[in-house]
């Protein structure tokens, strides 16, 4: 990919978002940081092209570290808000 | 050459930086990143699998559009980055050697090159390694997202923010030492708009990490929530990011020797920076704290998908980035606060004044008791509740939504009014109701509910103050002035629960509602008050 589509998928992303996040109910605001927070955690990519690599010892290290950070916010981040959105429940009709 | 590069050599700069690109590197070095690129092979199928990875990002937070379609969208997150996760971990076998491959020995499955040269042993190994990690992750991130008190969100989505800013310097670094295996060799030594690229991601990640650890102590407790102002922190905040970016620049065009010690100021200043940057911010601000890393996580992750070239990671970052941006806009908006003043932090700092030195006259008020609220309650048709984060520090909700369920068997009509820093991070009063059972259809934001105050019979306040204070409309010199707040005085009664009449609100101001005519004050823990008006109500 050339710098031209990798910046236009960027820039395009922005606005998405942007309209996105404003469509968000306010009363899910919490759960929407606690799941920007897991899908963040993409960065995952990142650690795992570094573990796996074996030709630089330090690299493979911080790649795993980064593997188990990245982890714990993907894992965590996606609990916590399937707990929240659990929670928001209808009026039940009697 | 058949060989598959998860990680495609590319000129990408982020935007943000185009400029600084543009002066730095030169030109000849450009041409041959960009030829690089052209040349280089891209599995269509795994980039493919990277943009599916993105669009269900985007589908998860369009699924938070409302409550029924929002757990879907959370199960299109999970799916997302299960496919970003399987899709690397399939390809990054490839990523071992360093020969190209003769064609003969590659095969494919389902337009996904399998390695030619694959080193069975190390590969496995390595691939136990990461599942290892991984499972270490997996076991921590749900203990804890089972354990945590609903209260304590904030304090944990800025934990969270702070391991995906490490995360992110982390994977600079390792891309620093090891470009080989990220595909971000020109030659034998790093492109320069990979080494922005690196350079910014890692700066914008360790600002993430230690701003959101200080938000974290702030917000746990573990450190004083008052501001820390340092005496010309301004200066020594620009100053700092000056040279962030200078340093910046001169790794970018460093030789292959001399990048070591700039990259490693550039590091070591980026965690200075964040932490300067929130020791000041303080008390009724930290909702936009928490907003604002929840941004610069979004773009840290979106500088290193440029340094890969990840499409997967350029539409998460700019999602998140987004995400964060517009929920700082609105917090700070809620508050009539700009930007750029809670930036600048000392908010709270000088309160003390505000609040405690003039007005100290004492006014007459109405006091009443549980049976004389539950009495009116009862004959009201409409009741608008007002809670704030006092309520759940008394842990009241749960109370307080049998009262509503009482109140509404005996067919009064009964509505929660949230205003947007009614927690302490955005949507918080909402997540606490929801966890009492309160139906989400009867939770409504402040300019939805603010003009039915004048119907109203009853406005409820419970641990709210500054919210209902109509001094931000009226009175200049108040340090609300100008924060929205709900016309409870519209209202034809007023409850107003209050431990005693000596505390005021986080902003440390008066508030003329206590002296109303019409003004109840209802003198108790909040919890006890409301389990004390559901007896009375029985």
């Amino acid at each position: 990919m050339d710098f031209i589509s990798i910046l236009s998928i960027f820039v395009l992303a922005c606005f998405v978002g942007y309209y996105v996040v404003w469509s968000v109910t306010p009363a899910l605001h919490t759960p929407l940081m606690a799941v920007t927070n897991a899908i963040s955690s993409v960065i995952i990519v990142g650690a795992l092209i570094a573990a796996a690599a074996a030709e630089v010892a330090g690299a493979k290290w911080l790649g795993l570290l980064g593997i188990v950070l990245a982890s714990v916010n993907i894992f965590g981040g996606f609990a916590v808000t399937a707990r929240m959105l659990a929670m928001y429940k209808k009026k039940e009709k009697k | 050459m058949h060989r598959l590069l998860l990680v495609t050599p590319f000129a990408a700069v982020a935007a943000f930086a185009a400029d600084a690109v543009a002066a730095a590197v030169p030109y000849t070095t450009q041409v041959r990143a960009i030829e690089k690129i052209a040349h280089g092979p891209v599995n269509p199928w795994v980039a493919l699998a990277y943009l599916v990875s993105g669009v269900f990002f985007i589908l998860a937070l369009r699924g938070l559009s409302s409550p029924a379609t929002s757990r879907t969208g959370n199960r299109f997150g999970m799916a997302g980055m299960l496919i970003a996760v399987v899709t690397t971990l399939v390809t990054h076998v490839s990523l071992f050697n360093s020969e190209p491959c003769p064609e003969s020995q590659s095969s494919e499955s389902f337009g996904i090159i399998v390695d030619c040269q694959v080193d069975f042993p190390s590969h496995l190994f390595s691939f136990g390694e990461i599942l290892v990690a991984i499972a270490i992750g997996a076991v921590i991130g749900i203990t804890i997202a089972r354990r945590i008190a609903m209260t304590s969100m904030p304090e944990l989505v800025a934990a969270f923010h702070s391991l995906v800013g490490l995360a992110a310097v982390l994977v600079g670094w390792a891309a620093y030492l090891n470009p080989g295996a990220f595909g971000l060799l020109v030659g034998d030594s790093i492109g320069a708009v990979s080494k922005v690229e690196m350079g910014l991601g890692i700066a914008i990640g360790a600002i993430t990490f230690s701003g959101s650890v200080i938000a974290f102590a702030k917000l746990s407790g573990r450190m004083s929530g008052s501001p820390i102002l340092l005496p010309a922190r301004h200066v020594i905040n620009l100053g700092t990011l000056a040279a962030i970016i200078v340093l910046t620049a001169l790794f970018a065009m460093a030789g292959p020797a001399e990048t070591m010690p700039l990259i490693i100021a550039l590091t070591v200043l980026a965690f200075l920076i964040g932490f300067l940057l929130i020791i000041p911010i303080g008390g009724a601000d930290m909702p936009v704290v928490v907003s604002m890393l929840n941004s610069y996580s979004g773009w840290a992750a979106a500088a290193m998908g440029f340094t890969l070239g990840n499409t997967a990671m350029i539409i998460t970052g700019a999602l998140v980035g987004s995400s964060g941006a517009i929920l700082s806009y609105i917090m700070c908006r809620a508050m009539n606060r700009s930007f750029i003043s809670v930036i600048a932090g000392g908010f709270g700092a000088d309160d003390s004044s505000a609040g405690g030195g003039e007005a100290k006259e004492q006014r007459p008020y109405k006091q009443g008791s549980a049976a004389d609220a539950a009495f009116m309650l009862e004959q009201a048709e409409k009741v608008i509740i007002i809670p704030g984060y006092g309520m759940a520090v008394a842990q009241a909700q749960h109370a307080l939504r049998e009262m509503a369920d009482m109140l509404e068997e005996k067919g009064v009509e009964v509505k929660y009014a949230i205003h947007p820093v009614a927690g302490r991070m955005p949507g918080h009063m909402n997540v606490l109701l929801a966890e009492a059972q309160v139906p989400y259809e009867n939770v409504f934001e402040l300019e939805d509910i603010n003009s039915e105050f004048a119907q109203a019979d009853v406005a409820f306040i419970i641990g709210a103050n500054d919210v209902v204070n109509p001094a931000a409309k009226t009175d200049k010199s108040s340090p609300i002035y100008g924060m929205p707040v709900f016309d409870v005085d519209k209202a034809k009664q007023v409850f107003f629960i209050k431990r005693s009449m000596g505390g005021v609100g986080y902003a440390g101001v008066d508030n003329d509602v206590f002296y109303m005519d019409q003004t109840m004050m209802l003198l108790s823990d909040a919890k006890k008050m409301v389990e004390e008006i559901v007896k009375a109500l029985d």
